[in-house]
């Protein structure tokens, strides 16, 4: 896909809408006039500023992407941080702050267009796209499976997310329906505390054996995008070099210290 | 004047003259990489420099160390917005390395066991400003924070200081390295908040 470039930049965002994603994260649905439309993957900085001109700013994945105006965030509250719980907690509809952004233009993702698997490029087929997520650090790849869901895009792609809980898994619903609605996507689960009624799976720390049976293997050459926390990616990332998978179609996102 | 978010008032309020705009006290340390930590054994560890003329200058990890370890207490920044201030490292110095190395070059580009690349002015290398670094808090380097051996360039934002170095090549011109291909600041003065182009 040929496609300019957009410039990042400081931009005024408004929300105009909250509501809870998971116990500890919420969703924001923010409208920003000058947004000049994302890919899939990318992040943002959000800088909040108090009345006597203190300024705070941190990173966010965006989960959603494309040329509208209207950019989702799923942001998950941070114990003792500082503008997490005011984002998760305090932020109501109609309140506004800036975005700087679309940054990152590594960590991310086209769909097909169509019309382009005739070209040279893609002469060789699309690789599929393996996606990998710990808890919150679903969120970019979210918008991932969502612009291939859109796009139409026959493209084989396929997603593993682990989380604590049942009730921990962000966009739960636009995952299972992305799933439901195309061949071409597959969705599966791994739960570290605890399981859904009637799981017949491991309960526990994700294992090696679990990403071998449900990623798409090694020999099919994927894209991998891998995000979570630093110890959740350094043990996928690595298990997946000892399957076999090229570190160089490995694409990481990490979150959080050591 | 900036935008004023209803109802923020801020809680990191101890601020400090040592961190930069825009920037906040990291108590941990963050990993950010593009990729899988690369896995290097300090016995098949190997670094070179070389010049714009193609002359090649080798050290093994023993000849690293030879030429001559030192402490380094620095604040280090990272595009990202953390900061972690008095920072403690043992490295060496590139002047060290340079001592051999006969170059006309302005920049350098470091590259990295797997395959990372990041530009920098040769000038802002030199005079003690950067050091192969070996050590972290008294620990040798952690793979995933770029052990065996990183680069260390505290004065810029710290995706200039390379991960897993494997060496540097010298260029007359400067050309982007990995991060600044996809976006970030072809410079990187944290003082300057050079985060993005």
């Amino acid at each position: 896909m040929i496609a300019a470039v957009p410039r990042s930049g400081w931009h005024v965002a408004a929300v105009v809408e909250a509501s809870p994603e998971t116990p500890s994260a919420r969703r924001l649905v923010l409208d920003v006039p000058t947004w000049p439309g994302n890919a899939a993957g990318q992040h943002l900085d959000v800088r909040l500023t108090a009345a006597d001109g203190y300024t705070a700013t941190r990173s966010y994945s965006i989960a959603s992407s494309g040329p509208g105006t209207r950019v989702v965030l799923a942001i998950d509250r941070l114990p003792g941080g500082e503008v997490s719980p005011f984002l998760v907690d305090e932020v109501r509809t109609g309140d506004e702050f800036e975005v700087h952004g679309p940054l990152g233009r590594f960590f991310v993702w086209h769909p097909v267009e169509p019309g382009e698997r005739l070209t040279d490029a893609a002469a060789d087929g699309p690789r599929p796209v393996q996606l990998i997520a710990g808890g919150s650090g679903v969120v970019p790849l979210v918008a991932i499976a969502s612009a291939h869901g859109a796009a139409h895009d026959p493209t084989q792609m396929r997603m593993l997310v682990s989380v604590r809980t049942p009730e921990d898994a962000f966009f739960a619903a636009e995952l299972a329906e992305l799933a439901r609605a195309s061949d071409a996507f597959a969705l599966d689960h791994a739960y570290t505390r605890r399981a859904p009624d009637g799981w017949t799976g491991h309960v526990g720390r994700l294992t090696r054996d679990e990403v071998e049976r449900s990623v798409v293997p090694a020999a099919d050459a994927p894209l991998v995008y891998v995000c979570g926390s630093t110890g959740f990616v350094e043990r996928v990332a690595s298990w997946l070099i000892e399957l076999g998978h090229d570190p160089r179609a490995i694409r990481t996102e990490r979150f959080g210290g050591t | 004047m900036s935008f004023i978010t209803r109802g923020f008032t801020g809680r990191g309020r101890e601020r400090d003259d040592r961190l930069p705009p825009g920037q906040t006290l990291a108590r941990d340390f963050p990993v950010l990489s593009a990729g899988p930590t690369p896995e290097v054994d300090t016995d098949e560890w190997e670094f070179t420099i070389r010049t714009e003329s193609g002359v090649e200058h080798r050290w093994d990890w023993q000849a690293l160390l030879d030429a001559g370890v030192e402490d380094v207490e620095t604040d280090i920044h990272c595009v990202t917005h953390w900061s972690k201030l008095g920072t403690s490292w043992r490295g060496v110095p590139l002047d060290a390395l340079f001592e051999e190395v006969e170059t006309d070059a302005g920049y350098v580009m470091a590259h990295s066991y797997g395959g990372y690349t990041t530009n920098l002015p040769l000038e802002e290398v030199l005079d003690g400003q950067a050091w192969i670094a070996i050590d972290y808090d008294g620990e040798p380097l952690d793979p995933e924070h770029g052990g065996p051996a990183r680069l260390l360039v505290p004065k810029l934002y710290f995706w200039k200081s390379a991960k897993w170095v494997r060496g540097l090549v010298l260029m007359e011109d400067d050309q982007p390295g990995f991060w600044e291909q996809y976006g970030y600041h072809n410079h990187g003065d944290p003082w300057r908040e050079e985060r993005y182009w």
